[in-house]
C-alpha cells in the first residue's frame, strides 16, 4: 500500500470481476471512450526495472581509489532488450501528452511541437560548440541574427536579447533592465510594479524578485483593467505596469492605448508578458500598445518544447531608449569593410550599459534554432494564420460547450465556469473521457474556473470531441466527479498525503518496503 | 455554514485567533481559515526566544490551495511553539482552537489586544 495513490493491488480485485473493455463508469458515449493502458505486475504498477530484476555483478578488482570510496560488487538489473524496450514502450503509454490527444492548459498553450524542427535542431551543422570563434560559426549568428530582427518585427520591439533561458527568466530580465533605465535617468527610487490581480503568478514573483513592492490592480466588471483603480495605483514610484494582453480571460485590453499613456505619464514602463502572444501573431504588436518592454514564450508562441524544467528560452524584446541595458553578448552585423557587398557578417557585442550576461553564451541555442524554424517555415502568412485559428477554434469551443463562459468576447482562450461543480472534480473526471482538462480554478474572477486554450493545431473533429468530453461531465453525479478519475492509469492521486509525507527520491521507496 | 467563534478570544481580520492567560497570549488560526485554506500540509513557525510585533508576519502556513502568511495578533516574546504542527500539520483542521494552535507570546502589553476584533466582531466579517 501506498499512500500517494490508490492501490493497484484493489485494481486487480476490482478488475479481474469486469470484462476487459467493459464500461466501467456505467456510460457508453463512444464519442469519448477511453481506457488508459495499465500494466500490472505482481500487484504493482509497471515496476522499476530494478524490480524486475537486480543481479549482483562482482567486480572483483583492486581499485586504486581509496577503500571508502569503492565497492566490491554491484546490484544491476539485467533484462533482455525486449524487456527493457517493452518497459520503456509500457510506460510511455501510461502516460498522456500531446502526441495522444488534445491538451487545453489555459494559459499554457501546449501546442503540438511539428517534428521537423527537431530534425532542424538535430542537424550535424546544428552541434556547435560555444567557444568556436565567430568567423568559423557565421552561419549559427546568422540564425540568432535573424531570429532576433523577427521577434523585433513580430512584437514591435527594436532589440532583442535571446540570452534569458525560461519565460520567467526572461520576465526576470526584463524587469532588470526596466530597473537599470530608471537608475541610469536618476529615477532609482522608482520602488512599486503594478500587476493586475489576473496576472499570471509569475509577475507577482518577478516584480518581487526584482526588489519591488507589488501594487496589485483589481479588474472591472467586464474582466479588463478598471482604468480608475490604475489611476490610483500609478505614482511617481511606479516602475512598471505589467500586462498581458489579450489577458488571462482571453479578453483584449481595448483601452491598451489610454492605459500605455497613463503609465507612461507617471514616467513608469509598459511590461508585456508574451504569454499570449499567440493570440496577436500578424495582428497586432505589443510595441504599437505602446508597451516598452517584453517577454517571448518560445515554447506557446513558436512551439519549441515547454521547458518541464529543462533548457527553454524567453527572449526579450524592448524599445530603443532600453537597448543599451540588455544582457550580453547580442548578435549584430558586423561593418566589416573587407566583407562582400552580397553577404553580411555578424559579430557578438555587449551593449553599452548591459545588466551584465544572464545565461552562459548565447542562450539555449538548440531551443532557439527551432523557434527560428518554426517561424521561418510558417512566415508572414503562417503566423497570422496560427493566430486566426487559435482565436477561431476557441470560439468554436467554447460555442460548443455547455458549461457558462461569462466572460467575452475573447481571443485564444476562454474561461468557462463549472458553476456548482468543483473544477477539479470536473479536470479529473475529463481525464476519464480520453483528453486533457483545461486549467482550474484560475483565475479566480470566475468561479470554479475551467481555462481553456485548445491552440491553433486542433482539428474541427478534435474540438469535437473535447466538446463531448465536456459536455459528459456536466451530466455526471457527485459521486462520479468525487472518485474521478477511474478509466486512467494512475486514480484520484491523494494531494494532501503526497504534500504531508513527500517521497522524494528512491530511498524513500527504500524506507517503506 | 456557520463556523465555530469563540468568545473567549480575539480575532485578527486576517483570521488568526489570541486567547490570553496571565499575560501569555496563546495564538492559532479560525476553523473559517482553516476550512478556506482546506488540507493543511505545512506550517513554518518562529524558534522559541524570538520577538514579534502586533500585525507583523511570524510564520507561514500551506495548504494543498494556497500559501498564506501567519500575523501576530499581540506583540512580545515567543515562548512557545506547538512543535506536533511539525509533524502533524493536520491539528490545524482537526482542532483549530484546541490542539491546532502555534505559538504563546508573552505579551509585552496585553493592552494591544483590545484593539483587535471581539468574536462578534468577526462573525460578521466571515458572514
Amino acid at each position: 500500500m501506498t499512500d500517494g495513490v490508490d492501490s493497484p493491488v484493489d485494481d486487480e480485485t476490482d478488475g479481474g470481476s469486469e470484462a476487459i473493455g467493459g464500461d466501467r463508469s456505467g456510460r457508453t458515449d463512444d464519442r469519448v471512450r477511453y481506457d488508459q493502458a495499465r500494466y500490472v505486475e505482481d500487484g504493482q504498477y509497471e515496476p522499476l526495472l530494478s524490480e524486475k530484476d537486480l543481479t549482483r555483478v562482482e567486480i572483483g578488482e583492486d581499485s586504486p581509489l581509496p577503500e571508502e570510496l569503492t565497492r566490491d560488487s554491484l546490484e544491476l538489473p539485467s533484462l533482455s532488450e525486449p524487456e527493457l524496450a517493452r518497459h520503456y514502450t509500457r510506460l510511455s503509454q501510461m502516460v498522456y501528452g500531446i502526441d495522444s490527444g488534445p491538451y487545453p492548459l489555459g494559459s499554457c498553450t501546449m501546442k503540438y511541437n511539428p517534428k521537423f524542427t527537431e530534425d532542424v535542431a538535430a542537424l550535424p551543422s546544428a552541434s556547435v560548440h560555444p567557444d568556436r570563434s565567430e568567423q568559423s560559426v557565421q552561419g549559427t549568428l546568422e540564425v540568432l541574427y535573424r531570429l532576433q530582427e523577427y521577434l523585433g518585427l513580430i512584437g514591435g520591439m527594436d532589440a532583442v536579447t535571446l540570452q534569458p533561458p525560461a519565460g520567467a527568466a526572461g520576465e526576470f530580465v526584463g524587469i532588470r533592465v526596466a530597473t537599470a533605465y530608471h537608475d541610469h535617468r536618476g529615477e532609482g527610487h522608482r520602488d512599486e510594479v503594478i500587476v493586475p490581480e489576473s496576472a499570471h503568478g509569475t509577475n507577482f514573483a518577478t516584480a518581487a524578485l526584482g526588489g519591488y513592492d507589488v501594487v496589485s490592480l483589481p479588474s472591472d466588471d467586464g474582466g479588463r483593467v478598471d482604468l480608475e483603480a490604475l489611476e490610483a495605483a500609478l505614482s511617481e514610484n511606479t516602475a512598471a505596469l505589467m500586462l498581458t494582453n489579450p489577458n488571462t480571460l482571453g479578453l483584449f485590453e481595448r483601452e491598451i492605448a489610454e492605459i500605455a499613456e497613463m503609465v507612461h505619464d507617471a514616467g513608469g514602463l509598459l511590461y508585456y508578458d508574451g504569454a499570449n502572444l499567440n493570440a496577436l501573431l500578424g495582428r497586432a504588436r505589443p510595441g504599437d500598445m505602446g508597451f516598452d518592454v517584453m517577454h517571448y514564450n518560445v515554447h506557446k508562441t513558436f512551439a519549441t518544447p515547454h521547458g518541464g524544467g529543462g533548457p527553454g528560452a524567453g527572449p526579450v524584446g524592448v524599445v530603443a531608449d532600453l537597448a543599451p541595458f540588455l544582457p550580453a553578448p547580442r548578435v549584430r552585423e558586423a561593418d566589416d569593410a573587407s566583407a562582400s557587398e552580397s553577404e553580411s557578417t555578424y559579430e557578438l557585442f555587449d551593449p553599452d550599459h548591459t545588466i551584465g550576461t544572464v545565461h552562459g553564451f548565447q542562450g539555449n541555442w538548440l531551443v532557439l534554432v527551432k523557434a527560428f524554424a518554426y517561424i521561418a517555415r510558417l512566415g508572414d502568412a503562417g503566423l497570422a494564420d496560427a493566430s486566426a485559428k487559435a482565436v477561431l477554434n476557441a470560439n468554436y469551443l467554447a460555442s460548443q460547450i455547455e458549461y457558462d463562459v461569462p466572460y467575452g468576447p475573447f481571443h485564444h482562450e476562454f474561461v468557462a465556469s463549472a458553476g456548482e461543480q468543483d473544477a477539479a472534480d470536473v479536470a479529473k473526471r475529463m481525464l476519464d473521457y480520453g483528453v486533457h482538462p483545461p486549467t482550474t480554478k484560475w483565475p479566480e474572477i470566475v468561479p470554479e474556473a475551467l481555462m481553456t486554450e485548445p491552440t491553433e493545431v486542433e482539428s474541427k473533429a478534435t474540438l469535437d470531441r473535447l466538446a463531448a468530453a465536456f459536455n459528459a461531465v456536466t451530466t455526471d453525479g457527485d459521486a462520479t466527479l468525487e472518485d474521478a478519475p477511474e478509466r486512467t492509469t494512475a486514480r484520484r492521486i491523494d494531494q494532501t498525503s503526497a504534500a504531508r509525507n513527500p517521497r522524494l527520491s528512491w530511498q524513500a521507496l527504500e524506507d517503506e518496503s | 455554514m456557520t463556523f465555530d467563534v469563540p468568545e473567549d478570544r480575539r480575532y485578527l481580520e486576517s483570521h488568526e485567533w489570541a486567547h490570553e492567560t496571565n499575560g501569555v497570549v496563546r495564538v492559532g488560526i479560525t476553523e473559517f481559515a482553516q476550512d478556506e485554506l482546506g488540507d493543511v500540509v505545512f506550517v513554518e513557525l518562529p524558534d522559541e526566544g524570538d520577538s514579534v510585533t502586533q500585525e507583523a508576519e511570524f510564520g507561514v502556513i500551506e495548504s494543498i490551495k494556497a500559501v498564506s502568511d501567519l500575523y501576530a495578533p499581540a506583540g512580545g516574546e515567543i515562548v512557545s511553539v506547538n512543535e506536533a504542527l511539525f509533524d502533524s500539520p493536520e491539528l490545524v483542521n482537526d482542532d483549530p482552537f484546541g490542539e491546532g494552535w502555534m505559538l504563546e507570546i508573552d505579551a509585552d502589553d496585553t493592552d494591544e489586544l483590545e484593539a483587535l476584533l471581539s468574536a462578534e466582531e468577526y462573525e460578521d466579517q466571515i458572514a
